[in-house]
């Protein structure tokens, strides 16, 4: 669409590669507007649940807030510890941020807006964000702190362990799509959102997708990489300025991506219930930013309402709940697909 | 154009390649490996071979990468850089090094390549999925069994390896 426009007014080479250009600048810019729109969000929402007011100073409602912290953090003095290893130190964030930017490319905001529709879909995402549990890695390892290198190790037995379970559940609901393309996926629910159609083994699903999702992104009560109590701040105590910052926009970018992704995989993604306005343009881009939201709200009610689980009780919950449970339920999602039980 | 971001990822490649062996701090090393895995991958998406591109990403970046720091995080001295081989060392491994690069470079150019016709010919995860589940003619049924049996075979020897020995007291564990 950017580049029929853009082929108006120069040769089509030219246009291609300006269109590149273009989404990655745009895409850059929304994923730091994001990052300060949840870290506000976290707070004001961390208010509502203490009773208290959050931010409420800085612009509309305290929306600024945020952008004020990140010039803050911007301007701040890089600080490092000595006998660190320089190099992974430095490169470490941008495993993190890379991997999360790349996986935001893929998400499909509304029929038209989606940057990367390859047909990998789903797989590409995960195998994506695989490659930032080797960025928290380095980057408690290279700090030479103990307390980074703990939370970077807790860190990574977490990942890896609940991304088997994410993919279980992703896999499950490939059953019942029959298609792994996130736009495809997205246009199977015309008929009524996956979380309807699959109902037992499509909630039983969700609910694991839910709890593996919030494991996958380090926040509470699975945040025992960064328990302050225990670890400081965990992988990234030892970093300042725009490290912390990329590490810190990164991880709400990450929710946002796996609030979006079970919005795609279970809740019909840019669809209404009943098709209302299905095929308005931009529409859907609204309904399906929205939707996000709402489970990201709902990844924030469990950060003030479940307390911090111990690293056993960690691995006892993924290895003899989640995943029993998800390799179960693929059975049963099979069994229901062959048999025609869907709705 | 294609072959101007080939070139820049084989040099990519080859560089931290060579780092990796290089290298003298292990961590390094890893991370230099992983550099090489992620320039493969970027090949694959570059020959339009997607699935494979995702899979090695998957398999060798995030899985096997994860595999050596996590081990390596079990050595003592980390940290520190490795003493230099001896020169007799040096000589062997520079001999082996250059049969087996020669060896390649030999296989390479002396094997007939078949210029795929249908460049436009995308293998989709349909296709990947449909051949190794097919039991016809260019299935893949059997070899997708067997490596399932070897994966689980892996896996129970891993546990009874990880289990022999020490028997520890379960009620020690559950709390």
């Amino acid at each position: 669409m950017i580049l029929e426009l853009l082929n108006q007014f120069m040769p089509a080479e030219v246009a291609f590669y300006v269109e590149l250009v273009i989404i990655a600048v745009v895409y850059l810019g929304v994923f730091a507007l994001l990052g300060l729109f949840l870290v506000w969000m976290e707070r004001r929402v961390a208010g509502f649940f203490q009773l208290r007011l959050g931010p409420n100073r800085r612009g509309p409602s305290g929306l600024f807030q945020t952008v004020a912290d990140a010039l803050k953090l911007v301007s701040k003095e890089l600080t490092a510890t000595e006998g660190r290893d320089k190099f992974l130190h430095g490169i470490a964030p941008y495993f993190v941020i890379v991997a999360a930017l790349m996986a935001l490319s893929l998400i499909p905001f509304s029929a038209e807006l989606q940057a990367f529709d390859i047909n990998l879909g789903v797989f590409f995402v995960t195998a994506v964000t695989s490659i930032e549990v080797v960025g928290i890695f380095l980057a408690g390892w290279a700090s030479n702190n103990k307390y980074s290198l703990i939370g970077g190790m807790r860190s990574g037995i977490q990942m890896i362990s609940y991304e088997l379970s994410i993919g279980m559940t992703i896999v499950t609901m490939t059953v019942l799509a029959g298609t792994i393309q996130l736009s495809e996926i997205v246009e199977m629910q015309r008929g009524g959102w996956f979380i309807w159609t699959g109902h037992i083994p499509a909630f039983i699903g969700f609910m694991v997708f839910m709890i593996a999702g919030t494991a996958e992104s380090n926040r509470t009560p699975f945040d025992l990489v960064e328990a302050e109590s225990e670890l400081g701040a965990g992988f990234h105590s030892e970093y300042s300025g725009m490290g912390f910052a990329y590490f810190f926009l990164a991880e709400f970018v990450n929710m946002f991506i796996i609030s979006a992704m079970a919005v795609t995989l279970f809740f019909g993604g840019w669809l209404l219930p009943f098709e209302i306005g299905a095929d308005i343009p931009f529409v859907g881009a609204i309904i399906f930013v929205v939707k996000t939201l709402s489970v990201v709200f709902l990844m924030m009610w469990f950060r003030w309402t479940f307390p911090r689980l111990r690293i056993d009780q960690l691995l006892t919950l993924e290895w003899k709940y989640l995943i029993p449970i998800s390799m179960v339920n693929i059975v049963v999602m099979a069994i229901l697909v062959w048999l025609g039980l869907t709705f | 154009m294609e072959s101007i971001v080939f070139y820049i990822i084989a040099l990519i490649m080859v560089t931290f390649a060579v780092m990796s062996v290089s290298s003298r701090n292990i961590m390094r090393s890893i991370v230099y490996l992983l550099f090489v895995m992620i320039g493969l991958s970027g090949v694959y998406f570059m020959l339009d071979f997607s699935f494979l591109g995702a899979v090695q990403l998957v398999v060798y970046a995030g899985g096997v990468i994860i595999l050596y720091i996590t081990s390596i995080m079990l050595i003592e001295k980390i940290g520190e850089s490795m003493d230099k081989p001896k020169l007799l060392q040096q000589i062997i491994a520079a001999v082996i090094t250059s049969l087996g690069a020669g060896v390649t470079l030999f296989a390479i150019y002396s094997y007939n390549f078949n210029m795929v016709a249908d460049i436009n010919n995308i293998t989709t995860v349909e296709d990947v999925g449909f051949a190794l589940l097919n039991y016809g003619e260019n299935g893949y049924i059997l070899p997708f069994e067997i490596i399932s049996m070897l994966l689980l075979a892996a896996m129970v020897g891993a546990i009874v390896i990880a289990k022999s020995g020490k028997s520890t007291n379960s009620n020690e564990l559950k709390n």
